[in-house]
């Protein structure tokens, strides 16, 4: 029974150095535990803005001649939210976006309540939008088929569907204040 | 050199490179303006909210981001201004036709513009009323400067009055 905390952390074991904006809430912590990184961007408080935070710097990357990736961990809960920034990644089309949905069909940290993702196709709304990089990963019982660097490579953007049964795991408070997350992520960019 | 002239060069000298937007009839001519400047990377959002967020990142990748928007806009922003731009300390100008002030003839904007300073004092955000396009270019600069060193978003005003004054009106 593979849930978020598997998939994540085969998301970040299969990751080299590209930057990774990830989710609020218990997505975050899980991921902090598992591997704190300076290029993470640890999202708290604004749900639904990991995509959006990741196009942005995505975008930023391409008009610098940056060739680093983005990856944004995002959750089914948050992307329902705010369903209309996937048609701006797709009308942006930046080549070096990966999303990463992590689909447990709940809106885990809050007691894992259940989403409308359990009655709908995130992929093929992804694919009706107009994406040409959709993948879709059943996860559900196992994880092994998560590499990020099959990824990676792609002329983005990609949009990787995973799906895992909804549960939190036991995992730390991110014991850093919002600016120095900010601050040691840009240093990551910037130096 | 209309009062919409100054406002673009006052993103223009405060070297603002990324715009987001989400069009208000008043908006019309800067939103062009912006679309023909190739130095400026200007990015349609379908949500105040979002637009937030996505120059959060724009900035951490090293670019100077503004949005333009309408009041309203302001009443589907004020999670992540709170959660994002406050809680990180994130700048960003913030241009705002403010509709629902005196010569409005749109009843449906008056109850957001009424909200809309008291929703952004209570954010602790601070704006200032544009009222006259012969300051208008100045202002521009030096909010986002104050944005910058700050590290916090900060909103400009400019109420329907505002788009009909011309440039060198000593009256106003
Ligand atoms: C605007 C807003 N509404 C509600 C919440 C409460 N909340 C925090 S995380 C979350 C669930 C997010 O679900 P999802 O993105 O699917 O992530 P998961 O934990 O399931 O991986 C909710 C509802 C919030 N933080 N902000
Ligand atoms: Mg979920």
């Amino acid at each position: 029974m593979m849930k978020r905390y598997d998939a994540i952390k085969r998301i970040v074991e299969s990751t080299d150095d590209e930057f990774i904006i990830s989710n609020i809430g218990f997505p975050s912590r899980e991921l902090f535990g598992i591997k704190d990184r300076k290029n993470t961007f640890y999202m708290s408080g604004s749900m639904g803005m990991a995509t959006p935070i990741g196009l942005g710097l995505s975008l930023a990357l391409e008009q610098n001649q940056d060739d680093r990736k983005v990856i944004v961990i995002d959750g089914d809960g948050s992307l329902l939210m705010n369903f209309g920034e996937l048609v701006t990644v797709y009308a942006q089309n930046p080549s070096n976006l990966i999303i990463a949905l992590i689909d447990n069909e709940a809106y885990g940290s809050t007691g894992s309540q259940e989403t409308y993702a359990s009655r709908i196709n995130l992929s093929n709304i992804a694919k009706s939008i107009g994406f040409n990089e959709v993948y879709y990963i059943d996860a559900k019982n196992s994880v092994d088929d998560i590499d990020m660097q099959d990824y990676v490579n792609k002329k983005g953007p990609v949009f990787l569907h995973i799906k895992v049964n909804p549960g939190n795991s036991d995992a730390p408070i991110i014991d850093l204040t919002p600016s120095k997350i900010k601050n040691r992520f840009m240093k990551q960019i910037h130096e | 050199m209309d009062s919409t002239d100054v406002i673009y060069n006052g993103l223009k000298n405060a070297g603002i490179n990324f715009i987001v937007s989400v069009p208000c009839a008043n908006l019309k001519k800067l939103l062009n303006l912006i679309d023909d400047d190739d130095d400026i990377k200007h990015v349609p959002v379908t949500r105040e909210e979002e637009g937030f967020g996505i120059c959060a990142g724009a900035y951490m990748g090293g670019m100077k981001p503004a949005i333009l928007m309408q009041n309203s806009g302001l009443g589907n922003s004020v999670n992540v201004l709170a959660s994002l731009n406050k809680l990180y300390n994130f700048p960003i100008l913030m241009i705002i036709s403010h509709r629902g002030t005196f010569g409005e003839g749109v009843y449906g904007q008056i109850p957001m513009s009424k909200a809309t300073t008291k929703v952004l004092d209570s954010l602790d955000i601070i704006y200032h009323k544009v009222d006259n396009p012969n300051d208008a270019e100045e202002i521009v600069e030096k909010a986002w400067n104050l944005s910058k060193i700050s590290e916090e978003p900060i909103a400009l005003l400019f109420d329907i009055n505002y788009w009909k004054r011309s440039v060198n009106d000593e009256k106003i």
